[in-house]
């Protein structure tokens, strides 16, 4: 064992090694390393952001929807409304023609009654005359005896 | 008490341990030889290391990566992460050379769990006699690391204290005092404490490195003694077939163990560069 040229030798190699790998390999490796680790990071920012945007899209979307729900509730309130206004109208309407009806019908039968009362009373001195005429036993005269033949009418 | 059951086991170790050199060296210091093996390997394990990542990093996407992207990617950001968390400055070379560091260290480590006689029995097949395959049990190869680090340090305290900060900084602690006189007197002191540490810096890095692989790899070589020279007529007795099954079970176990060694070491190495170079960074 002895110290000798090797010496010299290995200090040679050994600066050009580290020459070497200072300058074609380090800079290279770290480049490389740095430049993705920026590029993860850059890419986890991303990913983060749009999950951001996602909460604040899907918040936004809840929104919309609860308001058209309301919306939509309000306007069947409305409809509801709006439908038995329509029957409450119409129920209106319905008693109204009805009471209309009962008392056209009422104002008919109270007219038949008299014309029938009227013919009848007619009819009652027609006998009454023809009754008496028999038992007169001769005509009477309509026309001498009118005013007493409708006094007598009006009688009946 | 391998040697004991297996003769030559020494000269099996001794021959092992032989690098693969341009000639036998003398003495401690000798720069007239070269490791061939050490070099190769090195290269071979730098060029394995700057292929991959440099394929990487040319096409690399900032989109889904690859397999072998992520791999890198995995490295790389652990690197990042250890020197963001010891440096503090700002330097366009302390990273990398971090990277540099871990990557190459763990190569080198690695080798140690390639079979210890794979490689040489396959470079004696090539006709050479000797080869040593992990480059970290190379004394050269952990003190080059460790050497061109303690440069850095020194250009970078230069750099950012001046020489007048940085040699304060080796003088004026750890002792002060208010009195100038007793200061002056204290300043060797602390000079002569702080160049130890100093300096202790680049050897504790080296030998560290260095011997937990060395200590690692004579593992090895100790459990492949046990069955060293017996041939596949050592299946014949049941002590050879022991000695095969203790070889394996207790290779097994110590390379598991290995694993964690050699990663350890490499991580050790990278955050103590890291540290020293962020310390070389600060003021005080």
């Amino acid at each position: 064992m002895n110290i000798n040229l090797t010496l010299i030798v290995q200090m040679f190699v050994f600066g050009l090694l580290v020459f070497g790998t200072m300058k074609w390999i380090w800079p290279h490796i770290l480049n490389a390393m740095e430049e993705r680790s920026r590029k993860i990071a850059q890419g986890l920012a991303a990913a983060e952001k749009g999950e951001q945007e996602l909460t604040e899209a899907r918040g936004k979307a809840d929104a919309v929807v609860r308001e058209a729900r309301e919306r939509a509730n309000h306007i069947i309130e409305q409809a509801q409304h709006r439908a038995s206004d329509l029957v409450e109208q119409a129920k209106g309407v319905a008693s109204s023609e009805a009471a209309r009806l009962v008392a056209a019908a009422q104002q008919q039968i109270e007219l038949d009654t008299t014309r029938a009362r009227e013919s009848l009373r007619r009819e009652v001195a027609g006998i009454a005359v023809r009754a008496a005429s028999k038992l007169l036993g001769r005509e009477i005269d309509a026309r001498t005896h009118a005013d007493l033949l409708d006094k007598f009418t009006a009688q009946i | 008490m391998a040697a004991e059951n297996a003769p030559g086991a020494t000269e099996y170790i001794l021959h092992h341990q032989t690098f693969l050199s341009n000639k036998a060296p003398h003495g401690i210091v000798d720069f007239s030889v070269i490791n061939y093996d050490t070099v190769f390997f090195s290269v071979a394990l730098a060029v394995t290391f700057f292929g991959l990542f440099w394929w990487v990093a040319r096409k690399a996407t900032t989109g889904v990566p690859g397999k072998a992207q992520n791999f890198v990617e995995m490295i790389v950001g652990f690197v990042d992460t250890q020197v963001r968390d010891s440096f503090h400055g700002s330097s366009r070379l302390i990273a990398p050379l971090a990277l540099t560091i871990f990557c190459w260290v763990f190569l080198f480590n690695f080798m140690d769990l390639v079979p210890v006689d794979l490689l040489p029995w396959a470079a004696r097949g090539a006709g050479f006699e000797h080869l040593k395959v992990v480059p970290s049990t190379d004394l050269n190869a952990t003190f080059a690391l460790s050497l061109t680090v303690f440069i850095l340090i020194i250009f970078y305290s230069l750099k950012m204290k001046g020489f007048i900060g940085f040699l304060s900084e080796l003088t004026l602690q750890p002792f002060r005092a208010k009195n100038v006189l007793v200061q002056a007197l204290l300043v060797p002191v602390n000079f002569i404490l702080e160049s130890v540490t100093f300096l202790a810096r680049p050897v504790s890095l080296a030998l560290r490195l260095y011997g937990n692989l060395y200590a690692g790899e004579m593992i090895f070589l100790l459990l492949a003694a046990l069955t060293l020279s017996r041939g596949l007529g050592g299946l014949a007795t049941v002590g050879g077939w022991l000695g095969l099954i203790a070889q394996f079970i207790l290779g097994l176990i110590w390379a598991g163990f290995h694993i964690l060694i050699i990663t350890i070491q490499a991580f050790i190495f990278m955050v103590l560069t890291i540290v020293y170079l962020s310390m070389a960074h600060e003021h005080h």
